[in-house]
């Protein structure tokens, strides 16, 4: 069965070069701001979109993603607004996949069969639950893997070859492989690093490979581009969101433009990669 | 009907689960350190030198075995009050805990980690705090050993545990406040977290209760257990018998795991855990997740939590910082699934009555933890015959609670 996301990386992978990725949290700064620029993201240059689902108490997430999850849940988000903005947006869109992101609590509570069975009807094409390992596998990776939605695993510096088996197994779609031992947004990544450890996963599995965490600038994106199958942006779009904010933390008319301007710097960046002729 | 083990103390299985609590529920990042502990802790434990070790620092630098106390005017003072049964009121006994070097428990689970540390070969040392018992408890055995030591505390409980800060920064720790969520234990928690998974090879994270992800909640477990054991042979000697009831206060739940495990399986013993009310159950106010939670993951394992219906964590509200969590441990849902604990609950009121009323009676200031277990003794002890033997945990010394309680006393009066 292949999924949206499957025949996105088969078809830039025709294209010959890497996907953009972008991370945006539901609900910040408000529902109707964050479907607009959701709207705008595949123009942009976006090529996958990652949604947060926001969460009280994000453990792998850095200052900036644990803000935008408090403003989204300050601003009345819900999973069930999370689940709606998707439906809106695929209504416009039925080609650029959509990768919820975020904690299992949330999605716990929901109920994992009714999650599930939603997300379907809404246009989700994958999830990325930062809190479930391999040796959870049975609380929702395997219901995602039989209801046909992809089930995307983080691999990090610290997942050895012993372990690297352990994590790809069940993971579909793409792996994200976290660039820095860390939370997000700290530290920019190291360009040669990078690249020997995608090749290292690479000899383990031939889904994508996505590179994230501490991704700022449209040069990192490029240079990550060049050995990457795709980059995911997220801390630095949500600093321009916020800086794009009034003193009481509302939208302004520049906030959708914030983003979708370092959108389009970013694309660029992953356009002008040359490709290491990897595979 | 639920199906009762043959023994309740098998816990947990191999994946760290105690029927559906627990688990690993952790970033990837954190999973090769999570194996990695576990497979140190397992081999620790084989090694006769470990536990000899650990005894030897018990003995001579934490003081055990703390004392089992016949708390005596409390025995009489409730016993008079036991109107309606003429021979009515438990015999009631303290475990000295807060007797222990750094005045409470929490120094029996420190001293079993950083020495699991050092055989790791790890140097930094970081650790969350709510009361600041386990920051200091932590802050000790690094000074001992010689280690760096990092506390995260919550920006609300610096505040509100100024002593505990002082202490901990006079043992050479670096005391960070922090200021995310409700910067109260639960927020400490997450930033010790994010610390771990930004330093993973060379830091050890010393979790302070039975929570958190696969073996943390076992291990914490397992040196707690301590107070149990010794408790058993105490009564033996003072009594000939074991005790009829068990009562401890609960945040995560390390003193009163402690406490209880070992008498897990004697069926004749009841137990009974007590959280924190707070301003009372039906405010909304309180850091009772059994009684007002339902199951959740958070911070590594599944238990009771406090959330809103969309899954969000709900903060918690005591007077008493070590009990202002909005979870407890994986390991206390399941003995409360099972029907094996009883969970009560006392309010800050009836807290700071018994904190009160127990420096009065006994000369013993208790923190404002064993404050709740108290303040349910109260009750419990005056409805049971007199022949019955009653232990209560005592956690904590009061010493870094006594402005707290001075400023609770002054808002009454207002």
């Amino acid at each position: 069965m292949t999924t949206r996301i499957d025949r996105r990386f088969a078809a830039l992978k025709q294209e010959g070069r890497a996907a953009l990725v972008t991370f945006i949290m539901t609900g910040d700064p408000d529902y109707d701001t964050s479907l607009a620029i959701v709207k705008a993201l595949p123009k942009a240059g976006a090529d996958l979109i990652e949604l947060g689902m926001p969460f009280t108490d994000p453990m792998a997430d850095g200052p900036a993603i644990q803000a935008a999850g408090l403003r989204a849940l300050a601003a009345g988000q819900t999973m069930i607004k999370t689940l709606k903005l998707v439906r809106e947006f695929r209504a416009g869109d039925s080609d650029t996949p959509i990768v919820l992101m975020g904690y299992y609590n949330p999605i716990y509570i929901y109920g994992v069969d009714k999650f599930l069975a939603d997300a379907i009807v809404a246009g989700v094409d994958g999830l990325i639950v930062v809190d479930l390992p391999p040796e959870e596998d049975g609380e929702l990776c395997l219901p995602a893997l039989k209801a046909g939605v992809n089930f995307i695993r983080l691999a990090t510096p610290t997942t050895d070859d012993k372990r690297l088996p352990t994590v790809l197994n069940n993971t579909s779609g793409f792996v994200y492989y976290v660039s820095i031992t860390g939370i997000t947004g700290a530290a920019a990544p190291d360009a040669g690093k990078v690249s020997a450890a995608v090749a290292r996963i690479k000899r383990h599995t031939k889904l994508p490979v996505a590179v994230g965490f501490g991704v700022r600038t449209a040069e990192q994106a490029r240079a990550i581009a060049e050995n990457a199958d795709g980059v995911v942006v997220g801390s630095a779009l949500i600093d321009v969101l916020r800086a794009s904010l009034d003193k009481a933390g509302k939208a302004t008319p520049e906030t959708v433009k914030a983003v979708t301007d370092l959108v389009a710097d970013l694309a660029q960046g992953v356009r002008a990669a040359k490709r290491v002729a990897a595979e | 009907m639920t199906v009762q083990p043959n023994s309740y103390r098998t816990g947990p299985d191999e994946r760290g689960h105690f029927g559906i609590y627990g688990g690993r529920f952790v970033a990837e990042t954190l999973m090769p350190n999570i194996l990695e502990l576990e497979a140190a802790y397992t081999a620790a434990k084989a090694d006769p030198n470990y536990q000899k070790e650990m005894d030897g620092h018990l003995a001579t630098y934490v003081g055990r075995p703390s004392p089992l106390y016949f708390a005596e005017r409390l025995t009489q003072h409730l016993r008079q009050t036991a109107s309606g049964l003429s021979d009515g009121g438990a015999k009631i006994y303290f475990k000295r805990e807060e007797l222990n070097h750094t005045g409470a428990h929490k120094v029996n689970n420190v001293l079993g980690q950083i020495m699991l540390a050092l055989r790791m070969g790890k140097k930094r040392i970081i650790a969350e705090t709510g009361a600041g018992m386990h920051g200091v408890a932590t802050a000790t055995l690094c000074a001992k050993f010689g280690l760096d030591c990092i506390v995260y505390m919550g920006a609300v409980d610096v505040e509100r545990q100024q002593p505990n800060v002082l202490r901990m920064k006079i043992l050479g720790a670096e005391v960070r406040a922090v200021e995310s969520g409700s910067k109260t234990l639960k927020d400490a928690m997450n930033e010790a977290l994010r610390d771990w998974v930004t330093n993973v090879s060379d830091t050890f994270y010393c979790i302070g209760t039975v929570a958190g992800p696969h073996p943390y909640p076992a291990m914490v477990r397992d040196f707690q257990c301590i107070i149990g054991r010794e408790t058993r042979e105490q009564m033996q000697a003072a009594e000939g018998r074991l005790p009829d009831s068990l009562i401890a206060c609960i945040g995560g739940g390390s003193n009163a795991m402690g406490l209880f495990h070992p008498f897990l399986d004697d069926r004749s013993v009841e137990i009974y855990g007590v959280e924190a009310a707070g301003h009372g159950i039906t405010t909304g106010l309180h850091a009772a997740s059994i009684a007002g939670g339902r199951p959740g993951v958070l911070h590594g394992n599944r238990t009771y939590l406090l959330m809103d219906a969309d899954g969000q964590i709900a903060e918690a509200h005591s007077i008493s910082a070590g009990l202002d969590y909005p979870g407890i441990g994986p390991e206390h849902a399941w003995l409360k699934d099972m029907g094996r604990v009883e969970f009560l609950s006392a309010t800050d009121d009836e807290a700071v009555a018994a904190f009160q009323l127990c420096s009065k009676l006994e000369g013993i200031i208790p923190a404002l933890e064993p404050a709740h277990a108290l303040a349910r003794v109260m009750d419990l002890a005056p409805q049971k015959p007199k022949d019955h033997l009653m232990v209560v945990n005592l956690s904590g010394r009061g010493d870094k609670d006594l402005a707290s309680v001075q400023a609770f006393l002054e808002s009454k009066k207002r």
